[in-house]
């Protein structure tokens, strides 16, 4: 089967962090099957080479490649390697996705110990921004770029138990807002995503629950939670020509969830 | 188009059927084009017959070897027997309605809110407003039975901000982002997703009368980011994502397409 045109991405370079599993690895996955060459990152290779491998055997394209360059995220020296060593290797990058992130303390604002704070901000704040800082001039060159970086529905409200998280993430979409305006005559987009709870790793802590899996039914008119594949398919489409005119948004995914309660009684 | 994909891509849409309203010209032919180009059978409609058939032919001939197809459907959907008629033939023909996109609507005035003539205000609101909320009801009880649909109004980002001459339209075009999210509520359970895409200003014939002012030309090209005004196509690839694999669990919401307009004035240089 052809790549649909306004969705190919044949001869782009894409980065994904946080790519070893959940979310990221669908990304990888879905910007390979769709043409691009795609570096697969995470703090750790092993993780990555299994995914590296798997692209390679069942989504890559024929001019489509895939490689593993560790990255973590929090720190500056890493961010910019990740992004040099990118364009050492295959000469560019067109497709910049910031994915990682860390959620390190489930309560309160009040109680967030000062060492996960500051986890959280260079995790999912300034770590997208050193991204940045490295890949848009790259892409600049060529007028030509798309940055999205992965937000949450958390940031669009208060959340009881990941308060600061949720911050990170309003701050995500801050970010998408500001890049746009200031790239934006470059030709480079930049966008958010916010899923809510999609099935990960991460979110079956919460899924696993009987009580919140009822809870779902109430708080998602689709009356389901997310998959990866929800999401990924959107990444494809901002990377690619379908997002062109797009910047500076946040696009929400989350069954209807911020649109109101599907449920008729209650 | 180029090489094969190993898996199937999540953007291909050969045995979906989708009903485009308003898709003789601009935006509404450029995502009934692009659907058929990927996959997709289409239902044609505007008001006149010939420009309808000429762009069905069009249609077919370009993207028949993609297994696409269109069948042309003239409708005037301000008046519900023909919205009735519309939906009709697209299932006496094949059956089935996957994705319905409401994209035809009217701008008819010009001036402040205040002074808008009564058959004018309630035109553009039976148009705009009215007229997909019945084709909510012509289509998905249809998709629900059939395990689910997807519904798209083209929107606009006048209805998320202040316009000092056409407010009405832009009134109707926020009514349009709640119906959506009053459908997602509505329907969500029966697997139907229910969106808008909102553009900001796209070099159409409907806009004309917008870009064809040379201070809201020059406006929009200064404070736009990326510095130029839209293509149907970056529309319609919205649209598309939304009828696809990639836009399943995405429901309810007002997606900006305005080169991003909405994120912040760009520099004036």
């Amino acid at each position: 089967m052809p790549i649909p045109p306004l969705f190919d991405l044949s001869g782009k370079v894409a980065v994904v962090t946080g790519a070893s599993r959940g979310i990221g690895q669908s990304i990888a996955q879905q910007l390979a099957n769709h043409g691009a060459k795609v570096v697969v990152s995470s703090r750790k290779a092993e993780g990555c080479d299994a995914v590296v491998a798997d692209i390679k055997d069942n989504w890559a394209q024929g001019a489509g490649d895939a490689m593993t360059i560790t990255c973590n995220v929090s720190d500056r020296d890493e961010c910019y390697a990740l992004i040099d060593q990118t364009i050492a290797a295959w000469g560019r990058v067109d497709i910049l996705v910031c994915n990682a992130a860390a959620s390190t303390h489930k309560g309160p604002i009040k109680d967030v110990p000062d060492w996960s704070f500051s986890k959280m901000i260079d995790a999912n704040i300034r770590g997208a921004l050193w991204l940045t800082d490295r890949a848009c001039p790259d892409m600049a060159s060529r007028k030509d770029g798309s940055v999205i970086i992965m937000g949450s529905t958390g940031g669009q409200r208060g959340s009881p138990d990941m308060g600061l998280y949720a911050i990170t993430k309003a701050a995500d979409m801050q970010i998408a807002r500001n890049l746009a305006v200031e790239w934006g005559p470059q030709n480079i987009r930049a966008n958010c995503i916010a899923p809510s709870l999609v099935t990960t790793d991460m979110a079956d802590v919460l899924t696993s629950d009987p009580k919140r899996q009822e809870m779902m039914e109430w708080v998602y008119p689709m009356q389901r939670i997310g998959t990866v594949e929800d999401v990924s398919g959107v990444v494809v489409t901002l990377a690619g020509p379908a997002g062109a005119w797009m910047s500076g948004q946040t696009i929400t995914i989350d069954g209807g969830m911020m649109a109101g309660s599907g449920r008729e009684e209650g | 188009m180029s090489a094969a994909s190993k898996t199937p891509s999540m953007f291909d849409l050969s045995g979906q059927v989708a009903v485009i309203t308003g898709s003789t010209k601009g935006i509404g032919k450029a995502i009934a084009a692009r659907m058929a180009q990927h996959g997709a059978k289409v239902v044609v409609s505007s008001r006149k017959a010939d420009v309808v058939e000429a762009v069905t032919a069009e249609i077919n001939r370009n993207y028949a070897a993609n297994g696409g197809e269109a069948i042309g459907v003239p409708a005037n959907i301000g008046r519900r027997p023909e919205c009735e008629a519309l939906v009709a033939a697209a299932l006496d023909k094949w059956g089935q309605i996957d994705t319905f996109v409401a994209n035809a609507a009217i701008n008819p005035y010009y001036g402040p809110l205040h002074e808008i003539p009564e058959d004018a205000f309630a035109k553009i609101m039976s148009t705009n407003v009215q007229s997909p909320i019945w084709f909510s009801g012509l289509v998905c009880p249809h998709m629900a039975e059939r395990g689910g649909g997807n519904f798209v109004v083209i929107s606009s980002v006048g209805g998320v901000r202040g316009d000092a001459k056409i407010g009405a339209y832009c009134l109707s075009k926020a009514a349009d982002m709640q119906l959506v999210r009053n459908m997602a509520v509505e329907w969500g359970r029966f697997n139907i997703r229910a969106n808008c895409v909102a553009p900001a200003l796209v070099k159409t014939d409907f806009a004309r009368a917008l870009w064809a002012n040379p201070v809201r030309h020059e406006t929009a090209l200064m404070t736009y980011p990326l510095k130029r005004l839209g293509d149907p196509d970056d529309i319609a690839g919205m649209t598309l994502m939304l009828a696809s694999r990639a836009g399943q669990w995405i429901c309810g919401q007002t997606l900006i397409v305005d080169g991003g307009m909405m994120a912040g004035i760009g520099r004036f240089e």
